[in-house]
């Protein structure tokens, strides 16, 4: 499954990094370089308000693919956005819905999604989810 | 700058907190936290652990010695506690949960009994959620107006706004005696002298400057005087609200229940007096008793030092943040408690935060729920220190360090 195997890279990619400042530099850099969202869908009913950062989430359904743009105001948060991005956008509602996230986790990154950095990183993965499932209803 | 061996003994008060030796993320901790929640010495650690292993038994009423015994230790802890903040009268010290515990204690109440439509409650621009909630909850509910004192562009309170918006509709004024966000100390007697004067109550939310500086409630006069355990070494979960006894005496209850009746008919029941009256159920006893322990361990080291070093601490990380190019300090009052918030250009105080917590060093970001603070500066949140008397400066420069690395990973 795409999904899958697009986490099974990122975890790949993550491996050659020792230190959490390679790592945490990577994602920096995936933050920055990455203007994953059009400013025209930067708007209030795509913001996930987070306690620390603002994320925006934009979905839509192009040939039973749903392709998902976001942003942040935070650069690591976006830096994970981007991956997260990566891995589920392009596919289609099934197997968005069906898919497991598992890659946050194995990369060392799972305290970005405690509930205690409300960044809306983890309101984010759930919405995903909602779209995933909304558009399967749709098509 | 005065070495810190001058002010207090910082290696002996160091070695009372078990969990300042402790790792974080592999480094020696920073704990720069302070204005969230301050660590515990082992003294209060002792105390509640002795407590329950020892002393444990449901408080008043109780004809078995142990409840006598537990019932003696959680009275004297509301005398100690009296006495830490010079209250008249032991009865005047409510025990509740906490600061905000104490503040819809207040609002409901007072609210409740003395609120009518048109009236007014003034707050100011710098306060915390807490300090706001409340009084627009009952401010809703009896059609009063909640009216905001505006600050300048220092964090600095505007007296003359303020006696402006004082009027014959205000009943109550509650304001911050020091503002979690800018460490901004306010003029908290001069703003009760002049309520007083226009016949309105005043509350001060106490939760910032307990862990820092002397108060004396009859000294200030204040009506209400609120705030926590946990920021000034205690437990979680316990707090006080002070009151003026006639005050007291003449709110309604907030919570019914156990403890806080004379007699109960299912036809009618009697209130028991002060401060019972005000504390139904079984109350965080351990957390009383352990607050009262906090209150001697900073008797003992002494407030007057633990501002006066704490202040030293402010200077000294406030000289060397602005040495950073980029760095813009909110909140410059004149008088400022041991908080330091500032903005980086170009960077996000989350992603700040998270750096300097992978070099050890615990600081808070986001908009330290001011919201309307926040919105005031026209920015989203800071990053802030908050300093506590057992932080060193070897441990700011290890901030400032993490800082510039942090500054220039994100640049």
């Amino acid at each position: 499954m795409k999904i899958k195997e697009g986490q099974n890279e990122i975890i790949e990619e993550f491996a050659l990094f020792d230190e959490w400042m390679d790592k945490y530099e990577h994602i920096i850099e995936l933050g920055k370089d990455l203007p994953i969202i059009d400013d025209k869908n930067k708007v209030e009913e795509n913001l996930i308000k987070g306690c620390q950062s603002r994320v925006w989430l934009h979905a839509e359904l192009i040939d039973n693919k749903i392709i998902f743009s976001a942003d942040s105001d935070a650069i690591i948060t976006k830096g994970i956005i981007a991956l997260v991005i990566r891995v589920y956008s392009n596919n289609t509602p099934k197997d968005i819905a069906q898919s497991e996230l598992f890659f946050i986790d194995k990369i060392g990154l799972q305290e970005h999604l405690s509930p205690s950095r409300s960044n809306g990183l983890l309101s984010m993965v759930k919405q995903i989810k909602m779209y995933s499932i909304a558009f399967q209803v749709k098509a | 700058m005065a070495t810190e061996t001058e002010i207090i003994d910082l290696q002996k008060i160091r070695s009372d907190f078990p969990i300042l030796s402790r790792e974080v993320n592999g480094k020696p901790l920073v704990y720069f936290d302070n204005g969230a929640s301050s660590q515990k010495p082992q003294q209060v650690i002792d105390v509640i652990s002795h407590y329950y292993e020892y002393e444990h038994s449901n408080i008043h009423r109780g004809i078995h010695t142990l409840s006598q015994e537990a019932t003696n230790a959680y009275e004297d802890a509301r005398k100690t506690l009296q006495h830490f903040i010079n209250a008249k009268h032991d009865h005047e010290v409510i025990f509740t949960a906490g600061t905000t515990g104490s503040i819809n204690l207040v609002a409901s109440s007072f609210g409740k009994k003395y609120l009518k439509e048109g009236d007014e409650i003034i707050i100011s621009t710098m306060e915390h959620h807490s300090n706001i909630v409340p009084w627009q909850m009952i401010c809703e509910e009896k059609g009063a107006i909640l009216k905001v004192v505006p600050i300048n562009d220092d964090g600095e309170f505007l007296m003359e706004e303020f006696n402006d918006l004082l009027s014959d509709k205000t009943k109550l004024v509650a304001v911050t005696h020091v503002s979690n966000t800018l460490g901004t100390i306010n003029p908290v007697k001069e703003i009760i002298e002049k309520s007083h004067a226009n016949g309105a109550l005043v509350l001060i939310d106490g939760a910032q400057s307990i862990p820092h500086t002397k108060v004396d409630v009859q000294e200030l006069d204040c009506d209400f005087y609120v705030f926590s355990g946990h920021k000034m070494c205690g437990p979680t979960g316990v707090g006080i609200l002070y009151g003026k006894e006639d005050i007291l005496n003449n709110l309604p209850p907030y919570q019914g229940g156990g403890d806080m009746i004379k007699t109960v008919t299912f036809e009618k029941t009697t209130y028991n007096s002060l401060p019972h009256k005000l504390e139904a159920g079984t109350p965080n006893i351990a957390g009383g008793i352990g607050l009262a322990a906090a209150a001697k361990y900073m008797n003992e080291i002494g407030i007057d030092k633990i501002e006066a070093y704490e202040h030293e601490l402010l200077i000294y990380a406030t000289q060397q943040i602005k040495q950073i190019d980029g760095v813009r300090i909110i909140g410059e009052a004149e008088n400022k408690a041991s908080v330091l918030s500032f903005l980086v250009d170009g960077t996000h105080p989350s992603d700040i935060g998270m750096i300097v917590d992978k070099l050890g060093v615990a600081i808070r970001t986001g908009h330290h729920c001011t919201e309307p603070l926040m919105d005031r500066f026209g920015i989203p949140g800071t990053a802030r220190a908050s300093f506590a008397f057992y932080n060193t400066i070897e441990e700011v420069d290890i901030f400032i360090t993490a800082l510039k690395r942090a500054i220039k990973m994100l640049l």
